[in-house]
């Protein structure tokens, strides 16, 4: 494992997605959802959505490191805050 | 569409498929992305230097000209490939001895080894010993690919509409060899023009097999490598560099593993983004119809 | 969809040509028809004409290579393969790509299957996402992953066997295996199925004995298709081997460019990589127009 040179933070991202794939599906097992249209132009699934947040916070992380000096923390509450409302609304 | 039946059981079938790809795809993403975020001298002398590669790569301008690069390059062989190809699948034959000879022809260039492909090219185009550097000089034409950017830009081009070409012929035939005959008998009726037919008749059914073509001939030029690194090494200068291989250049040339692994990372989200784009709208199509 | 196209064609061209002359339309069609077929003699012949062009340098000397132009060998000689089959570390080679490629078009084929089934037949949770997240390793740059494989086949000592190069090229087989698969799956009634299972079949003689039949052409086209990416990629190959288990195209490269350029036998052993392909190709001329549409036409 000593290869793959593993630090605290990239640990737990992954451990953060892997929870969060096992949390989607637990709920999808207990309440299962339909598919529904929002303000996406296309009706989408709960595992849409998430798939859709997680790549557009991907990138709104590299705009925030590429065009600005501001924490990167700053981006991941903002994420944050794009996740619920897509989840919700989306 | 057939409905499905819902079973989670399913999951069982697809452990497999699951377990192989995860073990060649997970491991080395994850590996990736810890890269990314340290400065590496060797696995045990390493810091940790948080996004500093990704501001780095966002902001390097040789990156920036390898990217642009890439799109001009995969939107060239697109607009050339895709036509050429639909001219090529309407023009061979439906039935007969003459079907399989034409199918396999066409196909050759499809299972030549990529490295073959560059070295059939480096030859073919040398104006000492190769038929179409020769050819070139003949005419008048200064060609030497070795050292002049636009004939090196112009011979990877054209070894990849010859290479590739091929592919998007066959995914147009056999679209076409799908259409029933009564289409065409009801059009002879109407004495339709053959544009007309092309354009009613054809085109529809191709749509589903060329947005399959488009899709696997953008993602394959955007990770070209192997050919354009035979055949000029990414020059002169590096007017043929393209991504993949300002990848490797950093990451086993310069061994700078962190900014490499950055940039690899930057550059699977823009492929992941791009991948979504196609597939979603192939599933919709496929839905509504 | 179609069909109202046809009908819309049939009222368009119906107004714009009123009584057109029989005769003529009909030389105008075959006068097109000829026209295509000049344009694809024209097409496959420039097409096979680099290939040509090397089958015709590795039938040359080296001498006769540089001293100029002839499109046939004046002084034909096969010494250039007499060396490539007299010397292993070049015909190993060979011995070593189809060993691996086979065993990949194996595996693919083996884990591909069912899971191809699963998703043609069934729902499940997770099922877009799991498809759209194979499609997209068949997606990811290899150049991306180069070192971390390198390490991670190394690390569980697999590095430099057959079965690592055959594993790798799994990551982009497989998810296309799957893709092909399904889309010949779904082409197959549900009703067969179901009389099966109601016959008392369970589900493993099932698939064994009458579904896999039922899509030998897909299967055909598959194997095609493994075959024609694990075989002509060379990147991944090349990272993962060093002696024992080296392709032939990498072989190729290196003892080439290390003694000046040895023209006719880089020629030769070009040409010789071709000829696995041609073969397969013949052996699925049939499927392959079906198959190149991946099913979905």
């Amino acid at each position: 494992m000593a290869w793959m040179s593993w630090t605290l933070p990239t640990a737990l991202f992954f451990i953060g997605i892997a929870v969060i794939l096992v949390g989607m599906t637990t709920w999808q097992l207990i309440s299962p959802c339909v598919e529904r249209r929002g303000f996406l132009p296309l009706a989408t699934t709960r595992g849409d959505r998430l798939f859709i947040g997680l790549l557009s916070s991907a990138f709104i992380h590299l705009a925030f490191v590429a065009l600005t000096d501001v924490n990167i923390a700053v981006a991941t509450v903002l994420c944050a805050f794009w996740m619920i409302i897509l989840m919700r609304w989306g | 569409m057939q409905t499905k039946v819902e079973n989670n059981k399913a999951w069982f079938l697809v452990l497999p498929v699951f377990l192989i790809v995860a073990f060649s795809a997970i491991i080395p993403l994850m590996t990736v992305v810890n890269y990314s975020v340290q400065d590496i001298f060797d696995p045990y002398t390493r810091y940790f230097v948080g996004t500093e590669w990704f501001k780095q790569v966002m902001l390097d301008s040789r990156l920036h000209e390898a990217l642009l690069r890439q799109f001009i390059y995969s939107f060239t062989i697109l607009i050339i490939e895709v036509p050429l190809g639909i001219c090529v699948a309407l023009m061979m034959p439906t039935k007969g001895r003459g079907a399989s000879l034409a199918l396999i022809l066409v196909a050759i260039p499809l299972l030549i080894p990529w490295n073959v492909v560059g070295t059939i090219w480096q030859i073919f185009g040398r104006a000492d010993i190769g038929l179409f550097g020769a050819f070139m000089s003949s005419i008048g034409v200064d060609y030497n690919y070795a050292s002049d950017p636009t004939d090196a830009w112009l011979t990877v081009v054209l070894m990849d509409v010859w290479h590739w070409t091929p592919l998007v012929a066959l995914l147009c035939y056999s679209g076409l060899r799908a259409i029933p005959e009564v289409y065409y008998q009801a059009a002879r009726i109407d004495q339709a023009s053959r544009w007309a037919v092309f354009r009613y008749i054809q085109l529809p059914k191709l749509t589903n097999v060329l947005i399959i073509g488009v899709l696997l001939r953008f993602m394959d030029s955007f990770m070209i490598y192997t050919e354009p690194f035979v055949l000029t090494g990414g020059g002169p200068g590096s007017s043929t560099t393209f991504l993949s291989q300002s990848l490797v250049q950093q990451a086993i040339g310069q061994f700078d593993l962190g900014p490499a692994a950055a940039f690899s990372l930057v550059y699977f989200l823009i492929i992941l983004l791009v991948c979504w784009v196609f597939y979603t709208t192939i599933m919709n199509m496929q839905k509504d119809k | 969809m179609t069909q109202s196209n046809t009908t819309m064609t049939r009222q368009n061209t119906a107004k714009k040509e009123q009584a057109p002359v029989y005769s003529k339309a009909e030389r105008k069609t075959r006068n097109a028809h000829l026209r295509g077929r000049f344009g694809l003699v024209l097409y496959v012949v420039l097409l096979l004409l680099p290939i040509y062009w090397l089958v015709n340098m590795s039938f040359k000397t080296n001498t006769e290579i540089l001293s100029g132009l002839s499109f046939f060998p004046e002084n034909f000689t096969l010494a250039n393969y007499a060396k490539i089959f007299g010397d292993p570390t070049w015909y190993m080679g060979y011995v070593n790509s189809i060993f691996y490629v086979s065993m990949n078009m194996v595996i693919s084929l083996v884990v591909a299957l069912p899971a191809a089934y699963a998703f043609s037949r069934y729902k499940f949770i997770g099922d877009k996402h799991m498809f759209f997240w194979l499609l997209s390793n068949r997606m990811a740059p290899p150049a991306v992953f180069l070192l971390p494989f390198f390490q991670l086949y190394s690390s569980v000592g697999l590095f430099d066997t057959h079965i690592a190069v055959a594993l790798a090229h799994c990551l982009f087989n497989v998810p296309l295996a799957v893709w092909i698969l399904e889309g010949f799956m779904s082409g197959v009634p549900r009703e067969i199925d179901e009389t099966a299972y109601i016959d008392g079949y369970s589900f493993p003689k099932f698939f064994v004995r009458i579904f896999i039949p039922l899509i030998r052409s897909g299967i055909g086209v598959t194997a095609f298709f493994c075959f024609m990416f694990s075989w002509v990629e060379l990147l991944l190959a090349r990272t993962l081997t060093s002696v024992d288990a080296k392709p032939i195209a990498a072989i190729m490269t290196r003892t080439v460019s290390a003694s000046g350029m040895d023209w006719g036998l880089l020629a030769a052993a070009g040409v010789l990589t071709i000829l696995p392909g041609m073969l397969v190709i013949y052996f699925v001329r049939n499927h392959v127009a079906k198959g190149f549409a991946l099913g979905r036409v």
